[in-house]
This record gives structure tokens, C-alpha cells and sequence, in this order.
């Protein structure tokens, strides 16, 4: 019945004009979601959204309220006074802290990695050398690594640099990675025309100028994206942190959060205070962003 | 790849050391050194481009994962890193036959229920949503942006907010089975409830995001494959089963793969889950995975020598996952 479907080629990594006229193409064939469609996709949003409205009410009441039957739908009147507490307390030194902290780290994280995905992806790319080959597999055969094959020697390795417990322990092993290296290469490989590359060649340009008049301007949408999603990624990192900063006073989000649920009083609108703080920069970063994140993520995901 | 080899063709760095309007025959010293200058930055600046993810690479990548290998076959304390005696296979005999052997063989096996119950009705309910998403649709961005927010959420925050929901005694998610005049079930204790409840936290962080990347596949379907399917009678279930699916099959094979790998790594839910019991998984090691195991037997019970010995089985693990990966991928690809 429709035995030529199968037998179709799905190019994976389509010509950016080819993509927008099969868009258009698809356009036609787009049928008008029913009522069905509508219930179904709000009814998931509402799943989607509710646990981190929960969030929000929870952590605006008290300890007896939020497990109370029934439980309640509305904010109370604690949320300030339940911020306050773990803004000062929670992990040591506070929620304002761990929150700084976090910044600090997945900035630096962030910078490094699209610095040197950019440079890498560019060489990759673009530049011809002996053993490109072999490198480029090199990197690809490190995406199968797991994190946890390194947290043992790395915390070995921290101790005895004295590093222990220090923010520099998480930005410097996740200064790279094989997935940003991968991006950059499939996004340079067709936007970046070789024309260019060899006319600023022509005109005297040494390589740091034509990183940075050529392959940057050009690389900025990439750069964005990848940008975006190593900062999600680092922010709600979470084995190695609690590994590396175990017991510190010194914690990111994501430990003083531990710290919070693991402890032996549960006083749940607390922790939810907490909970708030640790997703809350993240949300406002992601709606702001939202439409490259989206886009981002089905570009990093089509071609990987 | 096409490209790259036409890009192989016009190398902006290969034309230019024999460009003779460089190197005129004769010039002055000051232009000579120019040239050289130029051409080291021409063979040299690849190298140093790609420089610093080998060099991070090498110290926190390559160097732990053999050292790693090294220290499974040590005893090694957390407290006295630098003191390590060679104890052979022993760390390994442990986990498969010796005294470690029932929680390693419990947490293998939570690994793998857990993670069957977190995949497989994530990527089945993400591919149905990207389908719907692929009408026309009012408030398209808003139901995109709703449906991907969690996966802004850490897994500190999502677990914490989902323990609060399946706790115990008077949670939400008791509640509302109550309003249906159903028992209070005990989400943490239980074996199967905990792992459900654990495998509805991943699914509701995760399930947004591949639906997004199912959508992305789905619209660069070409158009007239639907309109030759409905020329032949096809209703939608029709098309989506025999144009959609198909067309997507590597989508899904890379989805697949991305998330056996994270189930098979699954750390932070199962060891927050619980709030104290949770550096076990559980008070009975009812989700107790390798990765919640390696922690406790490193960073919690000394024994680095171990862990280092659970990682390496994970990575093996791993390893046999994507050999059976590009099996099927060779597979499919001949099927086609």
C-alpha cells in the first residue's frame, strides 16, 4: 500500500534550502490539530508545569500545610520568610552563595567550552593537516566515555593538588567536550564558505584574524546554541560536584540542595525554598532563550 | 561529508606556501621572515586550534580512565589516597561471586528494570507528542516551551519536588488516588512503587526533549511521501506508522542509544529519592543502580579500590551497548 515510503532515503544532514522547501511542501499536508489534539497536549503542559508550580506553593507555606489532606493549590504567605532562611542557611554558607557559586562555575564552563569548540570545530572543518583524521575520531571514541570511569582518579588527583572542595575542581575537567568539538565541525562544515576562508587568506590574514573576522561572525548562531546547552548542562551537573564538594562549605546549587534533602530534619517548605532558588535562574534563562534552545537542540540532535 | 571533501579541494592553508608573489626571488630579509612567519601560522595553527581539548582531554579524560582501570585492581582508602596495595582480580571476584556480589547483582538489575521503565515510555509518549505538535497549531511556541521546561530543572530540584509529591504519608500523589478511594500506597518502601516513582521523575524531565528532537525529525520529512500514502488510501494512523515511523528510524536509534546510556548511568534520582536512606537506594536497596553503588562503596564505605572496579564493569557495560547499537544500525540499514 505505500511500499515506496520505506524505501525513501532520509538525508540526515539536509541543505538548508532543501530543508526549507520540504518545509514548505510539509506545510501542505499539515492537517489542523482537532479538539483531541488540544486536550491531550494541555493536559501534558499542565503535567509538565505543575511539579514546578508545586514547587512554588510548597515553598510558600509551612511544614504542616504542604502535607496536609488536601493538600493546598495556592500560594500561602511563607514564601519570603522561607527564602530568607535558605538564602542564609542552607549548606553552610547559604543559598546565596551556592547560587553564586553555580554562576561562576557554568559561566566559566560555558566560556571555555565554546571557546575551544570553536577553535577545534574550525580546524576540523575547515583546515587540512596530517593526522586530522585520526584526531577527529579521537574525539568522537570520547563521547562513550562515562563520567563515572574519572571521579575516583579526579578526586584523587584534587586532593593531592590541594584542589579539594575549591570551585576549580569542577571548571577544569569540564573545561571541553567531545559533543561541543562534534557541533562546531557540522555547523562550520556548511556554513562557513571556504571562499571566504582563502580571500581573507589572500588578503595577508593570519589565522587568529580570520578566527576572529571570519569564522566568529559566522559561527556566533552555533556559538549561542551551544553555548546555551553547556550551560544547562553544567549548572544541573550533579555527580562529580557532590563528589568534589562533599561536606564543603563551599557548594554549588546542586550540593546545597543535596545537602537540603539529605538531611536528617525534613522540613519540606524549606527545602522547596531551596528547590525555588536552584530552578528559577535556570527557568528565566530558558525563557528568554526558549525559541534557541528549541531549535538548538533539534539542530544538535538531527546531525549528531 | 561531501562537503569536507570539496573543502579538502580549496584549502585556504595548502595554496599557499608555493604562492610565488609571497616569496619573490631577491626581496628583503624583513619580507623573507614575513613568509616563514606565515608559513609556520598556516601548518602550525591547526594544531595549536585543537590543542586544548586534547591537553584538558589527556589530564581529565584519557589519564583517569586508565588510572581508573589501574586502581581496580588496588586497595585503595579514601582517607590515605597515596597508599594503594595490589590485591589482583580480588575487587572483581568480589562484586561477581564474593561478599559484594548480592548488591552488585541487585543493582545491576535495578539498573536495568529502571531504566527499561524510564526509556521506553519516555521515547513512546515523546514520539506521540512530537506527532501532535506536527499539526497546525494556536499557541504552538507556548505548548514547545511548556513541554521542554523541565528539562531546565536539575535533578536535585525535580527529585526533591517528586519525593515531597509520592511522599508516604500525605503527599500529592496519595491524595489524589484517594479521591478515587484508593489505598495510600507506599511510594519509597515498595520495590516496584519506588522504581516507578523514580522512573516517573526521568520521564518527566526528559520526555519534552526528545519529543522536541523527534519534531525536528518529522519536519524535514518531504511532503509529498504523506500525499503519495493518501493517494493510496492511507488514513493518518497509516501514514504515521508506515511514513513517519520509518522515516525516523535513526532519529529514534539515536535516541534510543543517548538515553540507555544516561538510564545506564542514572545516579542523582535514586540517590535523593530517599532522603537519608538514599546513599543505599532505598532501605532495602530496592533502586539501589551501579551508580548509586559505586558511590556508596567509594565515598561512603572507603573502598576506592571497588568503585574504581564498578566503574570499570559500567564502562563495559556501556561498551556492549554500543556494540548491540551498531548491530541493529547495521541491521536496519541493510532492511532498507
Amino acid at each position: 500500500m505505500t511500499s515506496k515510503a520505506p524505501s525513501a532515503p532520509v538525508d540526515a544532514t539536509p541543505p538548508a534550502r532543501r530543508r526549507l522547501r520540504s518545509r514548505k511542501q510539509g506545510a501542505g499536508r499539515q492537517h489542523h490539530a482537532g479538539p483531541l489534539t488540544y486536550v491531550v497536549l494541555i493536559v501534558v503542559a499542565l503535567a509538565s508545569l505543575f511539579p514546578l508550580y508545586w514547587t512554588l506553593v510548597a515553598a510558600s507555606t509551612d511544614t504542616h500545610a504542604v502535607v496536609s489532606t488536601p493538600p493546598p493549590l495556592l500560594p500561602g504567605g511563607n514564601l519570603f520568610k522561607n527564602l530568607n532562611y535558605v538564602w542564609h542557611n542552607a549548606g553552610g554558607r547559604g543559598m546565596g552563595v551556592a547560587l553564586l557559586n553555580s554562576t561562576l562555575v557554568a559561566s566559566s564552563v560555558t566560556i571555555g567550552t565554546v571557546a575551544f569548540s570553536l577553535l577545534a570545530g574550525f580546524a576540523f572543518a575547515k583546515l587540512r593537516f596530517p593526522g586530522r583524521g585520526v584526531m577527529m575520531g579521537l574525539v568522537l571514541a570520547t563521547l562513550a566515555v562515562p563520567a563515572q570511569l574519572s571521579v575516583v582518579p579526579l578526586f584523587i588527583l584534587m586532593k593531592n593538588l590541594g584542589q579539594g572542595n575549591h570551585l576549580s575542581a569542577l571548571i577544569l575537567p569540564s573545561l571541553v567536550t567531545a559533543f561541543g568539538v562534534f557541533f562546531m565541525r557540522q555547523y562550520l562544515v556548511q556554513a562557513l564558505p571556504t571562499e571566504l576562508l582563502e580571500a581573507a587568506r589572500m588578503d595577508g590574514a593570519n589565522s587568529l584574524r580570520v578566527v576572529w573576522h571570519v569564522v566568529v561572525p559566522i559561527a556566533r548562531p552555533a556559538m549561542a546554541v551551544l553555548g546555551m546547552l553547556t550551560f544547562v548542562q553544567s549548572w544541573n551537573d550533579f555527580l562529580w560536584p557532590i563528589i568534589a564538594m562533599n561536606g564543603s562549605s563551599n557548594p554549588t546549587v546542586q550540593v546545597a540542595l543535596a545537602g537540603l534533602g539529605t538531611g536528617w530534619s525534613t522540613d519540606w517548605s524549606v527545602i522547596m525554598a531551596g528547590a525555588l532558588i536552584g530552578t528559577v535562574p535556570l527557568l528565566v534563562v530558558f525563557l528568554l532563550f526558549g525559541k534557541h534552545i528549541v531549535g538548538g537542540i533539534a539542530q544538535g540532535a538531527v546531525k549528531g | 561529508m561531501a562537503t569536507s571533501i570539496s573543502a579538502r579541494g580549496s584549502d585556504p592553508g595548502s595554496a599557499t606556501p608555493d604562492r610565488p608573489d609571497r616569496t619573490p626571488p631577491g626581496s628583503s630579509p624583513r619580507q623573507a621572515w614575513r613568509s616563514r612567519l606565515y608559513r609556520w601560522d598556516t601548518k602550525g595553527s591547526p594544531y595549536v586550534f585543537v590543542a586544548p581539548f586534547f591537553l584538558v582531554f589527556a589530564v581529565f579524560g584519557l589519564f583517569p580512565l586508565l588510572y581508573t582501570g589501574w586502581l581496580s585492581f588496588h586497595q585503595v582508602s579514601l582517607y590515605n589516597v597515596d597508599q594503594s596495595t595490589w590485591v589482583g582480580l580480588k575487587n572483581y571476584t568480589d562484586l561477581f561471586t564474593g561478599p559484594a556480589s548480592h548488591f552488585f547483582w541487585n543493582a545491576l538489575w535495578n539498573t536495568i528494570t529502571l531504566g527499561i521503565l524510564s526509556t521506553v515510555p519516555q521515547l513512546m509518549i515523546a514520539i506521540g507528542l512530537a506527532h501532535l505538535l506536527n499539526y497546525q497549531l494556536r499557541a504552538r511556541s507556548f505548548f514547545r516551551t511548556a513541554l521542554l521546561a523541565p528539562y531546565a530543572t536539575s535533578v536535585a530540584a525535580a527529585t526533591l519536588v517528586f519525593a515531597l509529591i509520592f511522599s508516604p504519608e500525605s503527599g500529592m500523589a496519595n491524595w489524589f488516588l484517594g479521591l478515587f478511594g484508593m489505598d495510600p500506597v507506599a511510594w519509597e518502601a515498595g520495590s516496584w512503587t519506588s522504581q516507578f516513582a523514580i522512573s516517573v521523575i526521568v520521564t518527566w524531565r526528559w520526555t519534552g526533549y526528545n519529543a522536541l528532537i523527534y519534531l525536528a525529525a518529522m519536519q524535514a520529512v518531504p511532503g509529498d511521501l504523506y500525499e503519495a500514502a493518501a493517494l493510496d488510501g492511507a488514513n493518518r494512523w497509516k501514514q504515521f506508522l508506515n511514513v513517519t515511523v520509518p522515516a525516523l528510524r535513526p532519529t529514534i536509534l539515536f535516541t534510543a542509544v543517548v538515553s540507555t546510556i544516561g538510564a545506564t548511568q542514572l545516579f542523582g534520582e535514586p540517590f535523593l529519592f530517599g532522603g537519608q536512606s538514599g546513599h543505599q537506594g532505598g532501605t532495602a536497596n530496592q533502586y539501589e543502580t551501579l551508580g548509586v553503588f559505586m558511590y556508596d562503596q567509594g565515598f561512603r564505605n572507603s573502598m576506592l579500590g571497588r568503585a574504581s572496579a564498578i566503574a570499570w564493569t559500567m564502562f563495559a557495560l556501556l561498551l556492549l551497548i554500543g556494540l548491540v547499537n551498531a548491530l541493529i544500525a547495521r541491521r536496519l540499514r541493510k532492511s532498507q
